[in-house]
């Protein structure tokens, strides 16, 4: 467990503190973006966590599931998640209205290694929904945007209607401190200005990768991630410097329900971030 | 340690005085097998017991509870189930497994409801005697250390007791008298000889420091998908075994005033939708990538991060799976023996 990110409520880890839904609208046609507080303000101000942990969000009366935080740390009080409507969970969420009460715990998790990554060069790669969790470290990295070296980001998306936060990322390219490239793999607008096709197409983008300087950050649907390692192993990253995070079923977000275990470890406790070396080493993972 | 005799006329007495308080649960008959039931008359208590079929984990993290009443706005927790119980008559290998518990659900975020539950239960263990399905001395849980507030070694006509907690020191007090302080040589080699005939009573036998070594090097060993194959997927090894501590959660609302609530139940890795996620995937579809989780868990992982297997050799296990699935035919098939006779026992005696 992280020292810093204590669990709200220390004496039971499993009970939900009340939160309120303060903003939440349609990303995508199944994807809802949710600007969420803590009720207690003084709570509010002190849920302190790390880019890539994860909470446990109620809805009363429905249950509870994982989800992990969107928002970054550098920019506390609010938090924000990016959910798509799979499950019994997320199809209740889809129906609060802003101002409605849900159920937070957290954060959990070992988060991104942001210490480690500090001064070091990032490439983030986008696949889809997996620009929920890598949206909490960019903003973080953009906010402490002196920490870090060259910022890379690949962002691909099925088609432009489901690129994931298209505004903020299409505002993040006029920015002159980073490098953010945007694919789809169809266009059926014909306004797309971007590249087409998959991910892995914009790697020919990255110039003068400083691999043994550089992390790199990969998150989206499973297919992806075999084509976009194969890649970054060209640019001869090492290993232990590809991220990935995970998804696995949880019950209880802190090593207690045994759902996301895998190996000797659980998920939820020594994940959901692992390298690639972890990958490799461990049954299982991916 | 305080040792102490008790003639074996005097048990129920001391347990019937103890027990006027506080609920006491020991295992009584249940057709042909045991289980640790809530005791309303003494003399039904089980002295001569093998296994119960459900372990005494069931009394600390009862099969389903509730954890949490909802409303609207809030989720207060419920401690309800929690009840003070005395608990008699509990073997070393279910110490061990509540020890073992204890590992699992303290480390990082400590389980209230588990350790709630622990607090309130006084452990009187009871030694035992092993039939052929009981491996505690290849787990080396066959002596306890630690874990109970009495223990009673049952050596013919008087039983040694074995104080291991301010509280146990407590209960033998409330009846002067009974209890004997004066340990003669002849009692102390009266239990040596019990010891050592114990000791060669063990008709089961499983070596576990490889079992680790070889979970890793077996693990693509086409035994496993014959092992999957004839798995029922039925969950029952991990209802019976002491160390399974899995649950799911589920909401249930009410009409009316009643306040929702939030219901921890009992899981298993060995059912389908375990390691199903939102999106309908699941990571461990065959029955074959399950039953390599439930013995990873068992013979690997918990070793390597406490030292030990989490197995307690108890023989719940190789009692209960209808189709011969245990650590025994398990452990047989990573050490290379040939497996076409293990998984049958359906065949021959379920639905012969």
């Amino acid at each position: 467990m992280n020292a810093a990110n204590k669990p709200i409520d220390q004496t039971n880890p499993f009970r939900p503190e009340p939160a309120r839904i303060v903003r939440t609208y349609y990303l995508t046609d199944d994807v809802k973006f949710f600007q969420v507080r803590l009720v207690d303000m003084e709570k509010a101000l002190s849920f302190k966590y790390k880019a890539g942990q994860f909470a446990m969000v109620s809805v009363l009366g429905t249950g509870e599931a994982p989800f992990c935080l969107s928002s970054t740390p550098s920019r506390p009080g609010l938090l924000e998640f990016c959910i798509r409507k799979i499950g019994s969970v997320t199809n209740a969420l889809f129906q609060l209205k802003e101002n409605a009460l849900i159920g937070l715990r957290g954060p959990y998790g070992n988060g991104f290694p942001v210490d480690d990554m500090r001064g070091k060069d990032v490439i983030i790669v986008v696949g889809g929904l997996g620009v929920a969790p890598l949206r909490s470290v960019l903003l973080y990295c953009l906010d402490n945007r002196d920490q870090f070296g060259k910022i890379s980001v690949l962002h691909g998306a099925k088609k432009p209607s489901e690129m994931i936060f298209r505004d903020e990322y299409f505002s993040l390219k006029e920015r002159g401190d980073l490098d953010c490239h945007l694919a789809v793999d169809k266009d059926d607008t014909g306004a797309w200005q971007e590249n087409i096709g998959v991910v892995t197409t914009l790697f020919p983008h990255l110039k003068n990768v400083d691999a043994e300087n550089t992390f790199s950050l990969v998150c989206g649907p499973p297919v992806m991630y075999k084509f976009v390692i194969k890649e970054l192993l060209k640019l001869n990253i090492p290993k232990n410097q590809i991220l990935m995070t995970l998804e696995r079923r949880m019950k209880c977000g802190v090593g207690k329900c045994g759902h996301c275990a895998i190996d000797y470890i659980y998920t939820c406790l020594d994940g959901p971030v692992f390298t690639y070396w972890d990958v490799l080493h461990m049954r299982e993972l991916i | 340690m305080r040792i102490l005799k008790l003639n074996k006329s005097d048990l129920f007495t001391f347990l019937g005085a103890i027990s006027k308080q506080t609920e006491l649960w020991a295992p009584l008959k249940k057709d042909v097998k045991y289980v640790f039931e809530r005791v309303s008359d003494i003399s039904k208590i089980e002295l001569q017991t093998t296994r119960t079929i459900i372990p005494p984990k069931k009394i600390m993290v009862p099969p389903s509870f509730n954890m949490f009443h909802f409303n609207a706005s809030d989720y207060q927790e419920d401690f309800s189930h929690i009840t003070k119980k005395i608990l008699f008559g509990i073997h070393p290998c279910d110490i061990h497994g509540l020890l073992i518990l204890d590992k699992l659900f303290t480390q990082e975020y400590p389980d209230p409801y588990y350790l709630e539950a622990r607090k309130n239960t006084l452990i009187l263990g009871l030694s035992c005697w092993p039939d052929e399905h009981c491996f505690c001395q290849s787990t080396r849980t066959n002596i306890v250390e630690e874990g109970y507030d009495l223990f009673f070694t049952d050596l013919q006509g008087y039983f040694l007791v074995w104080i291991g907690s301010s509280q146990g020191d407590d209960l033998v007090r409330m009846i002067p008298g009974i209890f004997d302080e004066c340990l003669l040589d002849k009692d102390i080699q009266a239990y040596i000889r019990w010891q050592s005939e114990k000791e060669k009573a063990f008709k089961t036998e499983i070596d576990f420091i490889t079992m680790p070594d070889l979970m890793e090097l077996k693990y693509r060993a086409p035994f496993w998908n014959k092992a999957g194959d004839a798995c029922l997927a039925c969950g029952s090894c991990s209802m019976v075994c002491p160390t399974c501590n899995c649950y799911n959660v589920s909401d249930k609302l009410f009409l009316g005033n009643r306040p929702g609530e939030r219901s921890r139940f009992w899981d298993s890795c060995t059912l389908p939708e375990y390691s199903q996620v939102g999106s309908g995937e699941n990571f461990r579809e065959h029955k074959s990538d399950r039953l390599k989780l439930w013995y990873t868990h068992k013979l690997q992982a918990y070793v390597s991060k406490f030292g030990k297997p989490s197995c307690v050799g108890c023989g719940r296990c190789i009692a209960t799976c209808p189709v011969n699935i245990n650590v025994k035919t398990i452990a047989k098939a990573l050490e290379g023996e040939d497996v076409e006779a293990f998984w049958q026992r359906m065949n021959q005696e379920v639905a012969p």
